[in-house]
């Protein structure tokens, strides 16, 4: 039970320095250390805080929700055979909507500022979130028709005994999930952490007055949301299977690989014109759709009298 | 027994007008109180006997009537009890300032109608027959057009309350024809039992169109809506609460009140219902998202959320037609639940805003700004309301979504294709109005209460009186409830949803989910708050500091001017949805040579497409023809007379020709 949680967490902590070690070896330059965002947490947790005169309360209890909810979606996911600590019908729902519920919190915290910078980003995140959330429902729904189930742990069980053509779906579930952890993640192609310009950030602007403990909560759950769709993404490729240890084995890859995809195209791709990101997004649950489309070819509901 | 009830009501009705200002209000709350026990106690009767309960009320001209008490009737008369009662508490402080400014007869007539407009109300879930049925229901449209004209002195409140009055005589008109139509076919009285014959022999679709546009039209679906975001922000915050929490549903009411009766063409229905729903949830949203009146803003997520609610009950239909049980019951019990869910958030977040307007004399939240600081109390509830429409976990509007999506995906494995098409499409709809009801409320409650006051307006602003603040908490308990513990309801919905749906096993089964998501719910309120506790003790010794804003290094800008406001936070939604919002920009450019440029406002508004293109414009067009028309009204009385005499040789020649 507790394996899932722990792989998550272990992952998250490390995912973050990963990227940024392997992203500064791409660019020829010698980097940070891989635990070095971890001792930035630390640092920032022993510290004092910096409020804005502007700000309430609100302010402050919005980090602790965000991360509180971040930390509960992750309870949500299995890895392989590794159940969930919590699973139930139509448990990925409550997922997307625990998710919601930190992302409003933290806007209305942005907002709470006055700032007209972060109040520019918190427009971005509600409005790129509205746009990016129907491609997560459309891959899931289209998983429900094809396994017959809907929680994730019976949708991941069922999904690799039923098709082998399903295999190749996946392949394109995984490069949609992607996507929308790069969005959800505010990283390149929509957001730039990199970028100097508060003018042009999304989630990096609307933080910019929280510090101490709140911006080590901050973090810790950016870390958690890739850990948690990389997690997605590893059960989509876990070959038909039932070898625990092998599970276990291949999970540091794909998280590897996952951080490794993520630093070469941070590295070597630009970001989108801000203008363009919307319609970007909305390819997402476009390619989605295809996604449900082929379920229902391949469960035979839809055969062009073939 | 029955006698001595009508007579002390409508003593009491009378007494209000008597008594002096002190004493109407207790008078109405008393009354109210009488009139909610008493139903509240029949309701508990019928729902424990489950049988329908028929009362026979009197004999009349045109046969008995009767009260009749069935579940969904029983469910209607809570929601309704609730939202008024919450209403009269709240009624009580802000109508205050009107003491003093209003005479006793214009305050007993507003107390007045108000009761009528409960007791019609409640007469209109109770009664069977049609001709008291369709006069309750025009006394409930009567009484609500004399309450939202209670500012009559502003010339907006008084064209809303015409536009309401005008759009229910139409819609009462559909109404009037569908029972005619089904009595005439059915050779039946007027009444829902004359639809039980008609049903049986004729195709259900086109009366039900019928039903739905007199219905609709009360529920404000997209597009029958045109009068409701005039008729909300121009009534009192408490009748607003009222009239968006209960009173519209009274057309959902109808809706589903028909749909017992109907057992065949069910697809057909269904699919109309989810399809009107969806555009009345999207359209509803969007132009929600730019408005720039906090109250009419409410009213057009009215019109969202009675899309929702449409969505759960389209959704029950399309299940019943295709034999889908899990799907059906799931599908009314999400709606349904919508209903009471509806009803509590959307008055609470009237009664907050009711508060925000008191304090501050405007409903332009670009005016508005900091308040939380001003109004905490108030600030949380309307958070509570606005995280509960968005439908959030921990509230309650999640719980009725989550009982939608279930039905929705649990019914994603079944063998039919159009089925899978039709649940994707309402999927992807609900997740769509979800992301722009969050998008909504981060933006309209950021610019009222958070950042820095926009102008002076907020200045003067104090946390309203506790008798103000009373409803909302017992609201705000009510949320909670249901939105932590979600299985107790689960219930009693089955009742209800055995209305519609022979087989509810599909909601037993909900029972087990529901804990779990209860479980969730409770863990993330336990976490959130160790968490909390921890950051306490953490930081308490620690240095804090507290500084102006991150300016970017720039510290000159003043944060009134500077900070987002909420044309901009629309400004994605506004330019993608041009053509339903219709953006108008007013200002005048600086010219090119001017140097030293004076001072230049910048003005924008919205319209509504589907009521500029069905009612203003028409409108305008018949107005036009209308005056070109009235050139032969000079007022001169030799023309009149040289009409008169143009008739006469007109009808000689005429009859002359033996044309007629």
């Amino acid at each position: 039970m507790g394996v899932s949680i722990l792989l998550i967490i272990i992952s998250a902590l490390l995912f973050p320095g990963l990227v940024g070690w392997m992203k500064s070896k791409f660019v020829g330059r010698k980097g940070p250390r891989i635990l070095q965002p971890l001792f930035d947490i630390l640092k920032l947790l022993k510290k004092g805080n910096i409020y804005s005169s502007t700000t309430g309360i609100l302010f402050q209890i919005a980090p602790v929700v965000y991360f509180t909810t971040t930390l509960l979606a992750a309870l949500f996911i299995p890895i392989g055979n590794y159940q969930a600590i919590l699973s139930f019908e139509g448990d990925f729902v409550v997922f997307a909507y625990l998710f919601g519920l930190g992302r409003f919190l933290m806007i209305v915290a942005a907002m709470d500022t006055g700032s007209p910078f972060e109040g520019m980003g918190a427009n971005r995140e509600a409005f790129y979130a509205l746009l990016v959330e129907p491609a997560f429902f459309i891959i899931f729904g289209s998983i429900a028709l094809l396994s017959g189930h809907n929680s994730f742990y019976e949708i991941f069980i069922n999904l690799h005994t039923s098709s082998a053509l399903s295999f190749f779906v996946a392949l394109l579930i995984i490069y949609i999930l992607f996507w929308v952890s790069m969005v959800e993640n505010s990283r390149l192609p929509v957001d730039d952490p990199k970028t100097h310009l508060e003018l042009t950030m999304v989630h990096e602007v609307m933080v910019l007055d929280h510090s101490g403990f709140d911006m080590a909560l901050i973090h810790l759950a950016g870390g958690l949301k890739f850990a948690i769709y990389g997690s997605l993404m590893f059960n989509f490729v876990l070959p038909i299977q039932n070898n625990f240890l092998v599970q276990l084995l291949l999970f540091p890859v794909i998280m590897v690989g996952y951080a490794l995809t993520v630093a070469v195209l941070e590295t070597f791709r630009a970001r989108n014109k801000m203008g363009k990101n919307a319609q970007w997004i909305i390819t997402l649950s476009a390619l989605a759709i295809v996604v449900f489309l082929s379920f229902l070819i391949i469960t035979q509901h839809l055969n062009f009298g073939l | 027994m029955k006698e001595s009830i009508f007579i002390g009501l409508g003593s009491l009705l009378i007494i209000l007008f008597l008594v002096s200002k002190k004493w109407q209000y207790r008078v109405m709350l008393t009354t109210q109180l009488a009139i909610f026990v008493t139903t509240s106690f029949y309701s508990f009767n019928s729902l424990y006997n489950f049988q329908p309960s028929d009362f026979k009320l009197f004999n009349w001209v045109l046969g008995e009537v009767h009260l009749v008490l069935d579940p969904l009737s029983v469910f209607f008369i809570f929601v309704i009890n609730l939202t008024v009662f919450t209403g009269t508490l709240y009624a009580k402080g802000y109508l205050k300032p009107y003491q003093l400014t209003r005479t006793k007869i214009e305050l007993a007539w507003h107390y007045f109608n108000f009761l009528v407009l409960y007791i019609s109300m409640l007469m209109v879930v109770m009664l069977r027959d049609g001709i008291s049925f369709l006069m309750a229901w025009e006394l409930m449209s009567v009484s609500t057009f004399f309450l939202i004209v209670f500012e009559s002195e502003k010339k907006e409140n008084k064209s809303a309350g015409i536009k309401f009055i005008i759009q229910m005589h139409i819609a009462l008109f559909f109404l009037i024809l569908a029972f005619v139509i089904s009595s005439l076919a059915s050779g039946e009285p007027l009444g829902f039992e004359s639809l039980t014959t008609y049903f049986s022999s004729h195709s259900a679709f086109p009366l039900f169109l019928i039903f739905f546009i007199g219905f609709g039209t009360k529920a404000g679906l997209i597009p029958l809506h045109t009068w409701l975001p005039h008729a909300h922000p121009s009534a009192p915050s408490h009748i607003s609460g009222v009239m968006s929490g209960v009173m519209i549903k009274m057309g959902i009411y109808g809706i589903l009140r028909v749909l017992t009766y109907i057992h065949t063409d069910l697809l057909a229905i269904g699919i109309f219902i989810l399809v009107i729903s969806v555009i009345s949830g999207l359209v509803g949203v969007i132009l929600a998202i730019v408005q720039h009146d906090f109250k009419q803003l409410l009213a057009y997520h009215s019109i969202e959320n009675i899309g929702i609610i449409g969505i759960g009950i389209g959704v029950g239909v399309i299940g019943l037609a295709l034999n889908n049980y899990i799907l059906s019951s799931l599908g009314f019990a999400g709606g349904l639940l919508h209903v009471l869910n509806h009803s509590l958030f959307k008055s609470l977040l009237f009664y907050s805003a009711g508060s925000v307007y008191q304090q501050t004399h405007t409903r332009n939240i670009e005016e508005l700004g900091g308040l939380m600081k001003k109004m905490p109390y108030t600030a949380i509830f309307f958070l509570i309301g606005a995280l509960a429409i968005s439908g959030l976990p921990i509230f309650n509007g999640f719980i009725s979504e989550f009982l939608i999506y279930s039905g929705l995906f649990q019914s994603f494995s079944s063998n039919d294709v159009l089925q899978s098409v039709y649940i994707l499409g309402a999927v992807v709809a609900l997740v769509a109005i979800g992301g722009l009801a969050v998008y909504c409320f981060t933006k309209v409650f950021s610019i009222i209460f958070l950042g820095t006051p926009r102008s002076d307006k907020p200045n003067h602003a104090t946390e309203v009186s506790w008798d103000m603040l009373l409803p909302q908490g017992l609201i705000t308990v009510f949320i909670l409830v249901i939105g932590l513990f979600p299985m107790l309801i689960i219930t009693p919905l089955q009742s209800l949803v055995g209305t519609f749906v022979p087989d509810t096993s599909g909601l037993t089964n909900m029972v087990d989910t529901m804990t779990h998501v209860s479980t969730v719910m409770l863990i993330l309120v336990a976490f959130s708050g160790i968490l909390f506790y921890i950051r306490h003790v953490l930081s308490k010794n620690k240095k804090v500091v507290i500084g102006p804003t991150w300016g970017c290094g720039y510290t000159g800008g003043n944060p009134a001017v500077v900070q987002y406001t909420a044309t901009s936070y629309a400004d994605y939604i506004a330019r993608k949805g041009k053509y339903l919002v219709g953006i108008k920009k007013d200002f005048k450019p600086i010219e090119k040579d001017v140097m030293f440029p004076d001072h230049v406002t910048f003005h924008t508004h919205s319209t509504d497409v589907f009521e500029s293109n069905l009612i203003t414009n028409p409108t305008k067009k018949l107005h036009f023809f209308m005056s070109r028309i009235a050139v032969f009204q000079t007022g001169n009385i030799q023309h009149y007379l040289l009409y008169a005499i143009l008739f006469v040789i007109g009808i000689a020649i005429v009859s002359y020709l033996n044309i007629i």
